[in-house]
């Protein structure tokens, strides 16, 4: 099968015309020895199938930044027939250092100028014979957006397919010289773009006077960021509990009468075990998909650079940069898809290190259990206080997780970013980003959530002559060889057996103290009140604040990651800082006669 | 205050970082290592490139600076290892 690779720099619309390109049909392939994601497709040109990779952007091809030595690698191993190299049009006078290097490597080239409608209204006019001339290879200017002179790129892309039908490497010297070509490079701008001296003021310069002022640029920040939340989550929250009615639905009305025959323990392994499991998978799915519509939005448009700007001065003093600002801040909501989003972070210790801090962010499954326990427990006055200092606590394991654990996830990334111009972003191209990150967490993720959901669902429904969940499962025994632990922590069996429901799911540690208590919802309330005094209740509190937040969260930093020892550490860290925080709470409160 | 403001402009920045925002200098030389030079030649900034510091983040924060036709932010500890020259 033929290949292509497209090439280029950062900020080019590279994979706008990838996506033009291939459709929504695109995958993240395996490649040997590379460990990043190119996302690939195959796509029928003049009779024939053809590959397409979107290969990371980079500023040059002799670097060793993580995403050059991706591209180097790639282009090493892997032969191609045509490589493209889409360039941004209004910025030919240092972007076409990358096509004097791409021409070195002796491979079939195809040079693409793109946003030719944005460098048309700055005045910029270029030599496209001339470039062609200097360059050996077809040059073709186009606006990848709005589809502009896409034919003629496609029938450009088909001929040099027809006149390159055997696979080539790259000239393996090439990547060793690492000429200097800055005077090739200012003959070939001055010969072949023309621009104005000065540039005209445009639209971007005046709204930056506003989104970038120092008074008003950070609460415009937040205003920004709190229409994201409201957008993602205000739609987000609703859609997901129609999820999970539909499913409750579908299985009372339609799998349990399915299961009549079955034998009890079966029916309950594909009814609680493998059902729930499922729809824990397919509930995440409204949420994710709008954040990652909501995320294109911002990143499309340029926002997410300016926010960079602005909060970079408080946040380079934690080790951590404004998109971990905006992701921590997102977490809120859930955790889930604000793991997905640092992959806008191309420095891996700083994606990292963000993957940790993100999981103490209370989100809205956390808070359904802190609102019950603190209102069944708390008097009305006690109980918006105990929820105040829940969320003051969680910024503050958040900022200590980042204090801590920054020496073991450097990141020696430079902020040295573009700030793009202003743009609209393309409504068709948000929603293949939405659809892919969907999929890639069900496909990723999916699993894993499944496993885990029926693990928990055989702890607390083994032996299945017991009544589930009681203290005679294996659950209950658990709980009991773990007494010691937890009883410092002013927490008894059956509690603990609730937080290991609450592995799963946070929202389900109510729905999980009702069966062990065996009692209503209703009922739940004066047993809790009943059983647990302030300073156990805030301590199950606490636990339930910082430790694991839930499978889900533990299962795509694994995806995201792909690293087991990051996922053990964010499942041991803050299991044994919640356990320090309430023994320390729980003992200070007993000493002084709470 | 006045003496502060004149005494301030008359200052002939040497780095990038001392370049005040609305103003332009040429850079000499980056005196970064070779992989973040490598990087910031990529984004237009090499001896030689004139370039206007736009606008400065509060609180220290990074630079805003126009080299060429590409608007980038880096922060004030990079911009100080960037030697520049006044205009002409």
């Amino acid at each position: 099968m033929k290949r292509i690779a497209l090439l280029g720099m950062p900020n080019t619309g590279k994979s706008t015309f990838f996506n033009r390109l291939t459709g929504a049909g695109a995958r993240v392939g395996n490649w040997p020895g590379i460990t990043v994601d190119l996302l690939s497709a195959k796509i029928l040109v003049a009779g024939g199938m053809v590959e397409v990779v979107d290969l990371p952007g980079v500023y040059n091809l002799h670097g060793f930044s993580e995403d050059e030595q991706v591209v180097r690698r790639f282009l090493e191993t892997q032969p191609v027939n045509l490589l493209v190299l889409v360039l941004n049009a209004s910025q030919l006078d240092r972007q076409l250092a990358l096509a004097l290097q791409a021409r070195q490597l002796g491979v079939p080239l195809l040079v693409l100028l793109n946003m030719a409608d944005e460098s048309r209204n700055l005045g910029i006019r270029i030599d496209v014979k001339g470039l062609e001339r200097t360059l050996a290879c077809p040059v073709r200017l186009m606006a990848a957006k709005f589809g502009t002179q896409f034919s003629e790129v496609k029938q450009t892309l088909q001929d040099a397919l027809r006149d390159h039908p055997e696979l080539t490497r790259v000239d393996p010297q090439a990547f060793q010289q690492d000429h200097r070509i800055e005077e090739a490079l200012d003959r070939l701008v001055s010969e072949s773009v023309h621009a104005p001296v000065q540039l005209p003021a445009s639209l971007t310069d005046r709204l930056d006077r506003i989104m970038l002022h120092p008074w008003l640029g950070i609460p415009l920040f937040f205003a920004v960021l709190f229409l994201l939340f409201q957008a993602v989550y205000g739609l987000g929250t609703p859609l997901q509990d129609g999820m999970e009615w539909l499913l409750a639905h579908l299985k009372s009305a339609w799998l349990d009468p399915l299961l009549l025959h079955l034998p009890v323990w079966l029916r309950s392994f594909i009814g609680e075990g493998l059902y729930d499991g499922l729809g824990t998978v397919l509930t995440f799915m409204p949420v994710i998909a709008l954040f990652f519509l909501a995320m294109a939005i911002v990143e499309d448009s340029g926002y997410l650079a300016r926010i960079a700007f602005l909060a970079d001065a408080l946040m380079s003093r934690l080790g951590l940069d404004g998109r971990a600002f905006v992701m921590q801040l997102m977490g809120f909501g859930c955790n889930v898809p604000a793991i997905m989003g640092t992959r806008i972070m191309r420095s891996r210790g700083l994606r990292a290190l963000t993957m940790l801090v993100i999981p103490f962010s209370l989100c809205s499954a956390r808070l359904q259990v802190f609102l019950f326990i603190t209102t069944a427990v708390f008097s009305p006055t006690l109980a918006p206080l105990a929820l105040l200092a829940l969320y003051a606590l969680s910024i503050l394991f958040a900022l200590l997780t980042a204090f801590v654990w920054r020496g073991r996830y450097p990141s020696h990334e430079p902020l040295l970013l573009e700030l793009p111009p202003y743009r609209l972003p393309t409504l068709r191209f948000l929603g293949f980003e939405s659809w892919r990150a969907t999929r890639q967490f069900i496909q990723g993720a999916g699993g894993y959530i499944v496993a885990g959901v029926v693990l928990v669902w055989f702890l607390t429904h083994y032996p299945f002559d017991v009544v589930p969940a009681s203290p005679d499962t294996l659950a209950g025994r658990l709980a009991d060889f773990l007494a010691p632990v937890f009883s410092p922590i002013g927490l008894d069996n059956l509690m603990a057996i609730a937080l290991l429901f609450g592995f799963v799911a946070k929202e389900i540690v109510i729905g999980a103290l009702a069966v062990i208590y065996s009692a209503s919802p209703e009922q739940l309330s004066a047993i809790l009140a009943d059983r647990l005094d302030g300073v156990q209740a805030m301590s199950f509190l606490l636990f339930t604040l910082i430790y694991t937040p839930c499978l889900s969260t533990i299962a795509v930093i694994r995806q995201e990651s792909k690293d087991w020892r990051l996922t053990l550490l964010a499942v041991a860290w803050p299991l044994a800082l919640a356990w320090t925080v309430s023994f320390l709470f729980v003992q200070a409160a007993r000493a002084l006669g709470y | 205050m006045r003496i502060v403001i004149v005494l301030a402009c008359s200052i002939v920045p040497k780095t990038l970082s001392e370049v005040l925002p609305g103003t332009a200098a040429t850079i000499v030389a980056l005196h970064v290592g070779q992989e973040y030079g490598r990087r910031m030649a990529g984004l237009g900034l090499r001896p030689g490139v004139s370039v206007r510091v736009i606008r400065i983040s509060p609180l220290r924060g990074p630079l805003q600076v126009r080299a060429g036709h590409t608007d980038l932010i880096l922060r004030r500890s990079d911009a100080a290892r960037i030697e520049v020259r006044a205009v002409a």
